[in-house]
């Protein structure tokens, strides 16, 4: 196909506009809009960075970012150590590895929402009944606090996305060469030996994209703290994507929002091109 | 063998009891759905004293199920359907094509796939409003610009398996550009295809975000209907869970026929 030929444009065109109208020029047109007193509707004045000034010194938002990669690197740890152990689990040839496989992934078929709203009863109900029956008073009052407000968002998340990041490893998994383990069985390695020594080093490129997918999922959750716990107590449980929707949908300060917004992109940008980096460098390195 | 056969058997438990534990959301969600607002007061962890279904027809009304249900189809499968035709023609076009140019665009594709919704989600907005495209058909289009990076990036690799020689032998038959996609390629890429369709159709489905700055409530679609309804009924799970029950009905009957295409496009999508 010739880039002068009309076939190769007319194959593009219903794509490339999309794409333009959707996400290319949304993104220059509030890029520009972020440096003004932009309402939504019209922009009087040119303000240059002075939205991006406040939003280094707003408390709300800083506390967001700070709420966000602490939430970030706790999901991380434990969606990958699971995820991990479930993957190690569903392909040991177990009679009920493929139901196993089935029920773990679940979860990542329903909305966010919906899940938050589930575990909202089960934090709230469940766990207090729990708590009462088995005596336990750490159970009581989940959601009401910073801390199990947080502890909520990261069991929800570990639960959802263990199961997802579980389907990666277990592709990694499955491909390493049956010859090579039993190989290393007939030399006398153990169970713990064959993991660390034969199969792990192969997963490798499984632990970069699970980590990284992790990370950005972790930036990007919106769905999950609006339902269960919207933000609260105090909005001390609001994370970055919630933030933003709320200065630019609750206050109305589009320019201030979209400011924001625009250091978003930066952050979650650089993760995806540090991956991008690792991947390539890993290419290199075999 | 008789240390291995045992293990065997305490990996077995301990992947079961792992089972239940994942689904014991579930089954709260589901036993008190069928409970009375005092039978949910009395007891949450055990089985209902007495069963009820009022809950669900109750739920079933003021989810307005059926026009809810019909508008998410509307809105995931004319998506799908978009995504999966445009897309396809996009990336055989841009794997046929060595040159500098298609390299370029091909390379803007996969850059947009680094802009996270958030950051174009306020000018979106404001400016599909200003054309008054915030309705469903502008809702379908939005989808397609934000799912069409990820589709072409999988469809042109998919190409590659797909000899060029297949193509010069229908172009010299007399087929043109278009024939020889939609008669010869178009059916090759069909396992990718099925790729593409399962990972946009669980996402548009389930988003909600995008749905509720689109449409209004008369066109709201199954997460947008369970948001206001959840608002609606906060102090009492009876019903709320009746609600979301029946949201997740769907997807579980889908996921049931559907499971080894669905864990296979979702591996796909996610390991390339």
């Amino acid at each position: 196909m010739k880039s002068r030929s009309v076939s190769f444009w007319l194959f593009l065109t219903p794509t490339l506009l999309a794409l333009t109208l959707v996400v290319f020029f949304p993104f220059i047109y509030g890029f520009i809009f972020s440096f003004t007193d932009w309402n939504g509707l019209t922009a009087s004045e040119f303000i240059g960075f002075s939205n991006y000034i406040d939003a280094f010194k707003d408390k709300e938002f800083l506390d967001a970012i700070i709420f966000t990669i602490m939430f970030a690197i706790v999901s991380i740890i434990l969606v990958n150590i699971i995820g991990l152990g479930l993957a190690l689990l569903v392909t040991q040839k177990l009679k009920s590895s493929n139901l196993l496989r089935t029920v773990f992934f679940m979860p990542n078929l329903i909305g966010g929402l919906i899940l938050g709203f589930i575990w909202q009863f089960i934090f709230v109900s469940a766990f207090d009944a729990i708590g009462s029956v088995l005596g336990i008073e750490a159970l009581q009052g989940w959601l009401s606090t910073t801390e199990t407000g947080f502890w909520g968002l990261v069991i929800l998340n570990t639960w959802q996305y263990a199961g997802y990041i579980m389907i990666i490893y277990i592709a990694y998994l499955e491909s390493v060469p049956k010859e090579l383990i039993e190989a290393a069985e007939i030399d006398g390695a153990s169970a713990f030996q064959r993991f660390w020594r034969v199969k792990f080093p192969l997963v490798a490129p499984a632990f970069t994209i699970s980590l990284f997918l992790t990370l950005s999922n972790a930036f990007k959750l919106y769905d999950q703290n609006l339902a269960l716990t919207n933000g609260g107590p105090y909005n001390s449980t609001q994370m970055l994507a919630m933030e933003i929707y709320n200065t630019a949908f609750s206050d109305y300060d589009m320019a201030y929002a979209q400011s924001k917004a625009v250091i978003f992109f930066i952050l979650v940008a650089t993760i995806a091109l540090t991956q991008v980096y690792f991947n390539k460098k890993r290419e290199v390195d075999l | 063998m008789r240390g291995k056969r045992r293990s065997k058997i305490i990996l077995e438990i301990l992947g079961v009891l792992l089972a239940l534990i994942w689904l014991s959301p579930f089954y709260l969600m589901i036993v008190n759905a069928f409970k009375t607002k005092n039978g949910i007061f009395t007891d949450i962890l055990g089985l209902p004293e007495e069963w009820t279904v009022d809950n669900f027809k109750q739920a079933f009304i003021d989810l307005d199920f059926l026009s809810s249900f019909t508008n998410s189809v509307i809105v995931s499968v004319g998506s799908v359907a978009l995504i999966i035709l445009f897309s396809s023609m996009a990336g055989y076009a841009l794997a046929r094509n060595k040159t500098k140019l298609s390299g370029i665009i091909f390379m803007v594709f996969v850059a947009a796939m680094l802009i996270p919704f958030q950051s174009v989600m306020i000018p979106l907005i404001s400016i599909f409003g200003e054309v008054n495209m915030l309705n469903i058909q502008g809702l379908i289009f939005m989808y397609l610009g934000f799912g069409a990076s990820l589709s072409i990036f999988l469809y042109h690799g998919a190409m590659a398996s797909i000899p060029v020689s297949l193509d010069e032998a229908a172009t010299i038959d007399g087929a043109n550009k278009w024939q020889v996609f939609w008669k010869i390629v178009f059916p090759m890429l069909k396992p990718i295809s099925v790729t593409v369709m399962i990972l946009n159709l669980i996402w548009i489905w389930n988003d909600y975000l995008l749905p509720s700055l689109v449409l209004s409530a008369d066109t709201a679609t199954l997460p947008l209907k369970m948001f206001f309804f959840f608002g609606q009924y906060t102090k009492q799970w009876h019903l709320a869970l009746a609600g979301l029950t029946i949201a997740i009905i769907p997807v579980i009957i889908v996921y049931f026929f559907a499971q080894k295409h669905i864990i296979e496009g979702v591996t796909e999508g996610a390991v390339k």
